[in-house]
């Protein structure tokens, strides 16, 4: 086992264990009560949390300083960074930041359009894009550089992670882009939500195809349906969502006080469906301001209790 | 070419209310094309600015002239022996000839009638599309001729993002996806390996980031 | 068919619609029209595709500027009829002519006169 940072959620991927990460966002407000009162719900049933930044450009508490607090937790945070709003210099200030907190995991992401959030007005940075975000932090941590070539004295020791979407367009370039990210040297993946588990699957097929399932720890990305009408907007309002029609038509079939149960039974079979599938090392349980249940979800897709390492 | 669109009425006359007599500079370039301070919008805007004056009980002289450019001080110094005779100046050239103009009549307030909005190309008449943020440094080559900095809403030089749907940007169903343009032309050229290739992080210090620009050209200059 | 219309009307004849400016009709209400409406063929049937289209989008705008500097856009009105309806055209002049009289002089023309 060839592990290269302290992270505890690379050693359990590479101790061949299925993982489990969830997410939490921040708040909107300083108290920092409410960012660790979501991780208490899930602390025991994952094995890293992923905090949010600004998602859907709505100012939140930071992603570090929320990370910061897990940490003084004892917790695994995955810090995610989007390069939205910070420029190269920020970038690699707060890795160095995070780094001084021993928070060893880090997504790396472009972030939504700030169109989307509560500053429309506001300027976007994108001095780099998630792909270059990932050779930054890369290049930080196994060559001791910082971009400016100048050494850096204790470098960061982050497991670096991106996103993939396996249904946003064109489809084509999908596998390819994964393939660009490995190359940029990306270590684990957490996909986009999962609903269409049969693109999915030939998604994953393609990949493997290529390699790369070998080259990277992929967990498939799963967000449980609270209601028909979560569906119907993530089908029609989110971009890069493929709900199928299948699962908008189950959950409005079950009376509205069932349809939540509904959902976690729906995350609950994919997921069940999902750990068979060749290529799949984990789950990113990305339960969206429901985080009380990710116990029940992971408890019943037997993968409780968590390994300790 | 520069892309500019016409300011509201409402905001001109509020800069040149106090004015007896001004001049509407209109430019024979670039916003003539767009038709936003060509020879004939500045008749519009004089005959409309006098009409609201004259109404608000105010005789104010506005007078009509549009030069083959503004952003050449040949052309600029063809009002030289007007000029003085303004209070004001409107001129409906894009920021560029704005500044030239306020740099050559330096006692005379220059005020902007467009706004000035990208480097682009007319789609069909009324309809024009941004394609450069002049950054100093073309990728072009290497993206199938399509630039990901000027069409990708987050200027990606390594996209599409998890956004693209059906060909369209997530910020607006109505947007084409620059990645999916590129992607589209890198497969008509045969050339989708390219795609795989990953794009260096830009030096953006010929962008904007570096500083007001300049090309300094001693092989033409005199 | 001899058939009356107010001798207020004043005809500027072009070869279509599509000809009219903007600035024309502006200038008019410079000059001291109290109103300028364009007659143009039936949309669909130009001759030159879509000169009236053309013409309603500039009278749309005239309509815009006006209101903004305080000259009713209403004054300025488009209307669309075949040639061989001289009914409608003596029509269309009167109903154009009681418009203008409901809303009055042009304010430019007065203004004008205050001014001289």
């Amino acid at each position: 086992m060839n592990v290269k940072t302290p992270s505890k959620l690379e050693k359990i991927l590479k101790a061949g264990h299925l993982a489990v990460t969830s997410e939490c966002g921040p708040p909107r407000g300083s108290d920092p009560e409410a960012i660790k009162k979501k991780a208490e719900l899930i602390k025991d049933h994952v094995d890293g949390i992923n905090i949010t930044d600004n998602q859907t450009s709505v100012t939140r508490m930071c992603s570090l300083a929320s990370c910061i607090h897990l940490r003084l937790m004892g917790l695994e945070p995955i810090l995610q960074m989007v390069t939205r709003d910070r420029n190269r210099i920020a970038l690699q200030s707060d890795i160095l930041g995070a780094a001084s907190f021993d928070i060893h995991n880090m997504l790396c992401l472009s972030g939504d359009h700030q169109s989307f959030g509560d500053c429309k007005q506001g300027q976007n940075v994108h001095d780099i894009d998630s792909m270059q975000l990932i050779q930054t932090v890369r290049y930080m941590r196994d060559e001791g550089k910082f971009l400016g070539g100048d050494d850096i004295k204790r470098p960061p020791n982050m497991f670096v992670g991106a996103a993939a979407n396996p249904f946003a367009d064109p489809f084509e370039i999908r596998v390819p882009r994964l393939a660009k990210k490995i190359a940029a040297g990306v270590e684990f993946i957490q996909t986009q939500c999962i609903y269409n588990l049969d693109k999915f699957e030939e998604w994953m097929r393609l990949a493997r195809e290529r390699g790369l399932t070998e080259k990277v720890f992929i967990l498939a990305g799963m967000t449980p349906m609270k209601s028909a009408g979560m569906a119907k907007y993530m089908k029609n309002r989110v971009p890069g969502m493929d709900v199928p029609d299948e699962l908008v038509k189950r959950l409005a079939g079950v009376p509205k006080e069932k349809q939540a149960q509904e959902g976690i039974d729906i995350c609950v079979e994919a997921i069940q469906r999902l750990k068979e599938m060749e290529g799949v090392k984990g789950f990113h349980i990305m339960a969206i301001e429901w985080e009380e249940k990710v116990p029940e979800i992971v408890e019943r897709t037997g993968l409780y209790p968590r390994p300790k390492i | 070419m520069i892309v500019a669109d016409k300011k509201p009425i409402e905001e001109i006359v509020e800069e040149v209310k106090d004015c007896d007599n001004i001049l509407i500079l209109g430019c024979n370039e670039c916003v003539t094309v767009c038709e936003a301070g060509g020879k004939k919008e500045v008749g519009i805007l004089a005959s409309a600015l006098r009409m609201y004056f004259l109404n608000q009980g105010k005789d104010m002289k506005i007078d009509e002239r549009t030069l083959e450019r503004q952003c050449d001080q040949e052309y600029l110094d063809e009002i030289r022996d007007i000029a003085d005779q303004y209070d004001a100046i409107v001129s409906l050239a894009c920021g560029v000839g704005v500044q030239f103009t306020a740099e050559q009549y330096h006692s005379i307030p220059i005020y902007p009638g467009v706004n000035t909005c990208f480097l682009g190309a007319t789609e069909e008449r009324g309809l024009w599309t941004e394609r450069c943020q002049a950054c100093g440094q073309c990728v072009l080559a290497r993206t199938g001729g399509i630039c990901p900095v000027s069409r990708c809403a987050k200027r990606l030089l390594n996209g599409p993002c998890g956004g693209s749907s059906n060909g369209m940007c997530e910020i607006s169903k109505e947007l084409a996806c620059g990645w999916q343009l590129i992607v589209n032309r890198l497969e008509a050229l045969d050339k989708m390996d390219d795609y795989e290739k990953i794009f260096p992080i830009k030096d953006w210090s010929t962008d904007r980031a570096g500083g007001p620009r300049k090309v300094v050209r001693e092989d033409v200059q005199i | 068919m001899r058939l009356q219309y107010p001798s207020s009307v004043k005809i500027i004849r072009v070869p279509c619609t599509g000809k009219i400016d903007i600035l024309h009709i502006l200038r008019a209400f410079e000059k001291g029209a109290d109103g300028v409406y364009a007659v143009g063929c039936m949309e669909g049937d130009c001759h030159y595709n879509s000169g009236n289209f053309r013409a309603r989008k500039r009278v749309e705008q005239a309509q815009k500027i006006l209101n903004t500097i305080g000259v009713s856009g209403e004054r300025v009105q488009m209307y669309n009829l075949s040639s061989s309806e001289g009914p409608l055209f003596a029509e269309i002049a009167q109903e154009m002519t009681e418009r203008i009289r409901k809303l009055g002089p042009n304010p430019i023309k007065q203004a004008m006169k205050k001014a001289a």
